[in-house]
């Protein structure tokens, strides 16, 4: 029987020949992602942690990113007693605050592969797809169960086929590609699915990979996946890791499919996610001269180099608009630190941007960067729901970074192509 | 019993906000900030034994799991929805809160309507009219029958 990615994945992490739509198997996966929550997570296993221990020392992912530095002595203390457990048990894979944002880090340190699987207590778990892994997210507690144990079940899921054709015209970015898709198809126009990106996909780098299959949870995907091709071997070459030490998994040439969707990146133009829903999308022409008051370019949507990289295009040698606050985020250390050596950075911070450590920061409402009642942030991230940043009366945009630095200029939403054309 | 209606898309930062996700996990803690940017009324009256009715996508958003144990934790027998977001399906699995997706019964529910659930036969009798939603896989039923995941994993661990 020919098989989607999903279910030759999921049959092989489950030591079944062949699966379908609907089964229950039961997998390990390679690696558990958890974050700051994971002091929240062991904190519920106390006592099994101490009696049976944790399943392995290499499964754990763990990255301090979602409220560092700590913002209080509640949140200091969540990161003490994680390192404590790092320590106590080896734990191979831990980053501690400023490493990044773990997404970033778990694609970024090779943790990640073709072919592998990974879950993880992070809704944007889904994001290792830019890489050909299958990857998904899970809640705290069975992040729980999964350090005790190193396995849990998983539903083969129904996949869809996103057929992608044409080339993007400039301006226009992978950002606005899976942003236009979102609004075509619903904020649940995916639900419970695996979506395969097929077509013309090559010349999506493995950063414009990363945006799209990172905003899968968006339209309730339970994966987002490309296949592995010349773009991903030449990004794990880079990152010093061979050919040999991973086997991608390819959809069968008759495999089937619930659902089908074709889109000419040629006919996409940017686009904003209006509040308060991913999927209330409008042609940037339709939500010009909306006054905004705060910009946000990072995040572990768009926070990579190449972005920061469109940004500095946008923004060198000028001044952001008085009335708007530029929150700069890069996804990682090393984005960082080959934004700053490149003079990316300097141009940011010259143009009026504020820099943020590496890490989720502003996106998720919990401290730095929170809004005001009645303000409105344009901002990079995955997310623009009420009350996200911290305020229910605030409003969120989303966009791509040109958009978002073209805007920051004029202090409204504006066209990037009106400013990158001049 | 209270009924209460809510519409599509409710997400994960209306159910429990973003800002109380790293300072709040235990069900004390919970309960003040439940529904608390989309209906502050919920909280301070929401009954063991109330049932939720809502739209498309229910839950959709964060992989937090403070709705579904804030839920759980005031007594609500079920979330009666057009759809479900999947984290936030698997996250009440493991918490023991049961949702029931039945479009059906969800489009002919009105306000005031009588609403029960019968979970062993899986019917739900809306008003006058019952309406059926299917089983849940022996495997789940494994875990919400256990009291929840951890259970689940405890009985589990003990029996190696």
């Amino acid at each position: 029987m020919d098989m989607t990615f999903a279910e030759k994945i999921l049959a092989k992490y489950s030591d079944l020949k062949e699966v379908a739509p609907g089964q229950i198997v039961t997998v390990h996966p390679d690696h558990l992602l958890t974050h700051d929550n994971t002091a929240a997570i062991i904190q519920k296993i106390k006592p099994e942690l101490n009696k049976y221990g944790i399943y392995s020392k290499t499964l754990p992912i763990i990255v301090l990113d979602h409220v560092i530095p700590a913002s209080s002595e509640k949140t200091a203390n969540n990161h003490k007693i994680i390192r404590e457990f790092v320590k106590n048990n080896e734990i191979k894979n831990f980053f501690d605050i400023g490493f990044g944002i773990c997404h970033q880090l778990v694609i970024e340190k090779g943790l990640a592969l073709p072919g592998k699987l990974l879950l993880g207590s992070d809704s944007h778990t889904c994001s290792y797809g830019a890489i050909g892994a299958f990857s998904s997210g899970i809640d705290r507690t069975e992040a729980a169960s999964l350090l005790l144990t190193g396995e849990t079940w998983l539903k083969v899921p129904n996949s869809i086929k996103m057929v992608l054709t044409g080339k993007l015209n400039p301006g226009v970015y992978s950002k606005d590609v899976i942003l236009h898709i979102i609004g075509d198809i619903s904020a649940s126009g995916a639900n419970y699915c695996s979506v395969e990106f097929h077509g013309d996909v090559r010349n999506f780098s493995i950063d414009d990979r990363f945006t799209i299959a990172n905003m899968g949870i968006e339209m309730g995907a339970k994966n987002t996946l490309f296949f592995c091709d010349n773009v991903t071997k030449e990004y794990l070459n880079l990152i010093g890791i061979p050919d040999s030490s991973y086997s991608p998994i390819d959809a069968d040439k008759d495999a089937k499919y619930y659902k089908e969707f074709k889109y000419n990146l040629t006919e996409i133009s940017p686009v904003v996610a209006c509040p308060h829903t991913v999927d209330n999308v409008k042609p940037i022409a339709e939500v010009s001269d909306i006054e905004i008051q705060q910009c946000l370019i990072g995040t572990c949507t768009n926070g990579r180099l190449s972005d920061l990289k469109v940004a500095a295009d946008i923004l060198k040698g000028k001044t952001i608009n008085s009335g708007v606050r530029l929150l700069i985020l890069p996804a990682s250390k090393d984005i960082f630190e080959k934004a700053l050596n490149s003079g990316i950075i300097e141009i940011l911070v010259k143009a009026g941007g504020v820099l943020l450590p590496p890490g989720c920061g502003p996106c998720l409402g919990a401290h730095q960067g929170a809004l005001a009642p009645a303000e409105r942030c344009l901002s990079t991230a995955n997310r623009n729901f009420k009350g996200r940043m911290g305020c229910k009366e605030a409003e969120i945009y989303l966009a791509s970074p040109a958009t978002v630095a073209a805007s920051a200029l004029y202090g409204k939403i504006t066209d990037p192509r009106a400013v990158i054309n001049k | 019993m209270n009924i209460w209606r809510y519409g599509d898309n409710i997400d994960t930062d209306m159910l429990f906000p973003g800002k109380y996700v790293y300072i709040c996990s235990i069900p004390e803690e919970i309960k003040p900030h439940l529904l608390e940017d989309l209906d502050p009324s919920f909280s301070k009256n929401v009954k063991k034994g109330d049932i939720i009715i809502a739209g498309i996508n229910f839950g959709c958003g964060s992989s937090r799991e403070q709705p579904a144990i804030g839920l759980k934790s005031v007594g609500i027998k079920a979330v009666v929805a057009l759809s479900f977001a999947r984290i936030f399906y698997r996250a009440a699995i493991n918490q023991g809160l049961v949702l029931i997706e039945c479009p059906e019964a969800v489009k002919f529910y009105s306000d005031g309507d009588n609403v029960e659930i019968d979970m062993d036969n899986g019917k739900i009798i809306v008003g006058a009219k019952t309406f059926s939603f299917p089983k849940l896989p022996e495997q789940i039923i494994a875990i919400r029958d256990a009291g929840g995941l951890l259970e689940y994993t405890r009985k589990k661990l003990k029996k190696k």
